[in-house]
C-alpha cells in the first residue's frame, strides 16, 4: 500500500552562479498526511518558495524525489494546485471565468466550468461579483476568488504561498476564518506557507519551522487544538504557548545567523 | 594657540555663526497661488474659428493686392472653385478611394502580420535572439527610400501601395508586439504551468491577450505611417490617388488643384484616423478592465 499523501525524498536544491555554490535548500525528508494542514514558517531565503517551485514542477531539485500517493511527481507540473503570493487574475476574464481558468486548462468545456464554479462563486462570499472583471474587486475579494480557482482544480494536494500577506489585519482575520471553512468542506490536503506565525498555528495541523542559510527545517510542531476553532482560540493559554515557542525559535536561529553572517 | 581658545567656548560660536549667517531681512510674501481660468468650450472652437477665417481672410487679401504671387501660392476663392469642380467633375471618388484603399489594406496587413511576427517570438527565445538584428535592421532602413524598388516589383497598381503602406507599418507592429509578449507577466506564466497548460494554452490564453492592449496602443500610429506609404507610393509611380493628384497638379502649375488634393487628403486622413480612434476606444473597453 502506496503512502497516502506527500513525500518529500532528500529533496535539496543548489544553485550555482559565478563558481559559487549557493544551498537553498539542504536535503529535505518531509511527509505530509492526506487530509492535514502544514504550514511552513521561517525567515526570508529559508527555501519556502523554492520547496513550493519544486513540488509544483516549476523547478527541478538539484537531488531527491516528489512522491504523490505514491507515484513519482518529480519535474511533473499539474499534479498540484499552487496558488502564488500574488491572485494573479487575469484582468480581461470575468471572476467566473477565472475561477473556471484551472478547470478550462484541464480541458473542462468552458460552459460546463461555468456551471461547476458558479454555485460555489455564491457560496464563498463572491456572489454578485461573477461577471465583474478582478479590477472591481477588492483585496480579499480577489485573494478568495484566486483560492476557489484553484481549489475547483481536481488535485489532492494545495500550496499557498503566504496567501494573506498582503492584507490588512482584519481582512486577514477574515480570510483565515474563511479559509478554515474550505479546509473543513473540501478536505483537501494543505500546504501553507507564511511569515505570520499567529497564522501558522490558528490554522495548521502541523508546523515545520525552517531556518535560512541553507535553508532547512529546524523543527516540526503539531498543533494540538480542537477543530473547528473560533478565532477565541487565539487567546487560550495553548495557543500562546505555541506561538511563544516558535517566536522564539525563529528568533534565536535569526540571532545566530545574523552573528554567522557578521563573521 | 590663540585660534584654539577662541574657538573653545563651541556651543556660543555656533549658534552666533547660524545667527549671522540669515539674512539680515527677509521680504514678507503677500502672494496667492495663480489661478488660470479655462474659457468655456464656445469661446475657445470660436477664437479658433477665428484664427482659420481671419488667415484665410488675410491670404485672399495678400494674393489679391500681390503681396503674394498667386501664381505660387494660388488663393482662397481660386481653391474653392478648384474643389467644386474637384469634386463635382473630376473623378474625385476614384482618386479618394484608392488611396484609402492602399491605406487601409496596408494598414490592416501591416498591422495583423506585425503583430503576430512579434507574438511569434515567445514561442523560442532562440528564435527571437536570432531574428533581433534583422528586426533591427529592417526597423532602421528608411522604408520609403525602397518605394522605386517596390513599384517594379508590383507594379503600378493597387498592390505596389499596398506594399509600400504595409512596409511601413510593419516593423513597428512587430516591435511593439514583441514589448507585449516581453511584458507577460512571469508570475501569470507560472500559474498557466502549475495548472498543467500546454505551451498552445499560455500563447492563446495569456499571451495572446496581454498582447492586445499593446497592439491597440499601436493602431493611431499605423493609420498615419499606412497612409503615408499610399501617398508616396503614388507619388513614384501611380495613375490614380490623391498622391498622384498633388504631383500631377504640381508639375502643371496647377497651385489651386494641389490645395485641393491636399485638404481632401487630410480630410481623409481625420476621417481614418477619428475611426481608429473610436475602434481603440471600442477594443479598449471590451478588453482592458
Amino acid at each position: 500500500m502506496a503512502y497516502a499523501g506527500l513525500e518529500l525524498e532528500d529533496v535539496s536544491m543548489v544553485f550555482k552562479s559565478d563558481g559559487q555554490e549557493f544551498t537553498a535548500l539542504a536535503p529535505l525528508e518531509l511527509q505530509v498526511p492526506r487530509g492535514r494542514f502544514i504550514s511552513l514558517i521561517g525567515p526570508s531565503g529559508c527555501g519556502k518558495s523554492t520547496i513550493f517551485n519544486i513540488v509544483a514542477g516549476l523547478q527541478a531539485p538539484t537531488t531527491g524525489r516528489i512522491v504523490l500517493d505514491g507515484e513519482d511527481i518529480t519535474g511533473m507540473i499539474g499534479q498540484v494546485g499552487y496558488m502564488l503570493q500574488k491572485d494573479l487574475l487575469l484582468p480581461w476574464r470575468t471572476v467566473l471565468d477565472n475561477v473556471s481558468l484551472g478547470m478550462e486548462i484541464r480541458g473542462v468545456p468552458l460552459k460546463q466550468a461555468r456551471e461547476k464554479a458558479l454555485p460555489l462563486i455564491q457560496r464563498y462570499g463572491l456572489g454578485g461579483f461573477e461577471n465583474r472583471y478582478p479590477s472591481a474587486l477588492s483585496g480579499g475579494m480577489r485573494q478568495r476568488a484566486a483560492l476557489l480557482r484553484t481549489l475547483l482544480v481536481d488535485t489532492d494536494l494545495i500550496l499557498l504561498d503566504e496567501p494573506f500577506g498582503a492584507l490588512d489585519a482584519q481582512t486577514k482575520a477574515h480570510m483565515q476564518e474563511w479559509l478554515l471553512q474550505l479546509f473543513n468542506d473540501f478536505g483537501r490536503t494543505v500546504i501553507f506557507v507564511t511569515h505570520d506565525v499567529e497564522e501558522a498555528v490558528f490554522l495548521s495541523d502541523d508546523i515545520y519551522v525552517m531556518a535560512s542559510r541553507p535553508g532547512r527545517v529546524i523543527d516540526k510542531m503539531p498543533v494540538d487544538l480542537p477543530r473547528p476553532r473560533d478565532r477565541s482560540i487565539v487567546s487560550t493559554p495553548r495557543f500562546v504557548a505555541m506561538k511563544k515557542y516558535c517566536l522564539d525559535l525563529l528568533h534565536t536561529h535569526g540571532v545566530v545567523e545574523e552573528e554567522k553572517a557578521a563573521a | 594657540m590663540n585660534t584654539k581658545t577662541t574657538a573653545l567656548p563651541g556651543r556660543f560660536s555656533w549658534t552666533g555663526s547660524t545667527a549671522s549667517s540669515r539674512p539680515a531681512v527677509q521680504r514678507k510674501i503677500k502672494r496667492k497661488l495663480p489661478v488660470q481660468k479655462v474659457w468655456s468650450t464656445w469661446t475657445l472652437v470660436a477664437v479658433q474659428i477665428g484664427i482659420l477665417v481671419s488667415f484665410v481672410i488675410a491670404w485672399e487679401i495678400a494674393a489679391d493686392i500681390k503681396w503674394i504671387d498667386p501664381f505660387f501660392w494660388s488663393q482662397p476663392s481660386a481653391i474653392w472653385s478648384t474643389l467644386l469642380i474637384f469634386l463635382t467633375t473630376g473623378n474625385a471618388a476614384v482618386d479618394v478611394g484608392f488611396t484609402f484603399r492602399s491605406t487601409i489594406f496596408g494598414f490592416i496587413i501591416g498591422t495583423s502580420a506585425g503583430a503576430l511576427l512579434g507574438m511569434s517570438f515567445w514561442w523560442s527565445r532562440n528564435y527571437a535572439l536570432v531574428m533581433q538584428p534583422y528586426i533591427i535592421c529592417l526597423e532602421s532602413i528608411p522604408k520609403l527610400a525602397l518605394a522605386p524598388l517596390i513599384i517594379l516589383v508590383f507594379g503600378m497598381g493597387l498592390a505596389s501601395k499596398v506594399a509600400i503602406a504595409t512596409a511601413l507599418t510593419l516593423i513597428v507592429s512587430t516591435l511593439t508586439a514583441y514589448s507585449g509578449v516581453q511584458a507577460v507577466d512571469k508570475d501569470q506564466e507560472k500559474l498557466f504551468y502549475s495548472l498543467g497548460a500546454s505551451r498552445w494554452q499560455v500563447f492563446t490564453k495569456l499571451v495572446i491577450p496581454s498582447c492586445v492592449p499593446w497592439i491597440i496602443s499601436i493602431l493611431r500610429v499605423n493609420i498615419g505611417l499606412a497612409l503615408t506609404g499610399a501617398i508616396v507610393g503614388e507619388f513614384v509611380s501611380s495613375q490614380h490617388g490623391l498622391g498622384r493628384t498633388i504631383l500631377y497638379a504640381g508639375s502643371t502649375y496647377e497651385i489651386s488643384l494641389v490645395w485641393v488634393a491636399v485638404l481632401v487628403l487630410s480630410a481623409l486622413s481625420v476621417v481614418m484616423y477619428a475611426s481608429v480612434s473610436w475602434l481603440e476606444r471600442v477594443l479598449r473597453k471590451g478588453v482592458v478592465h
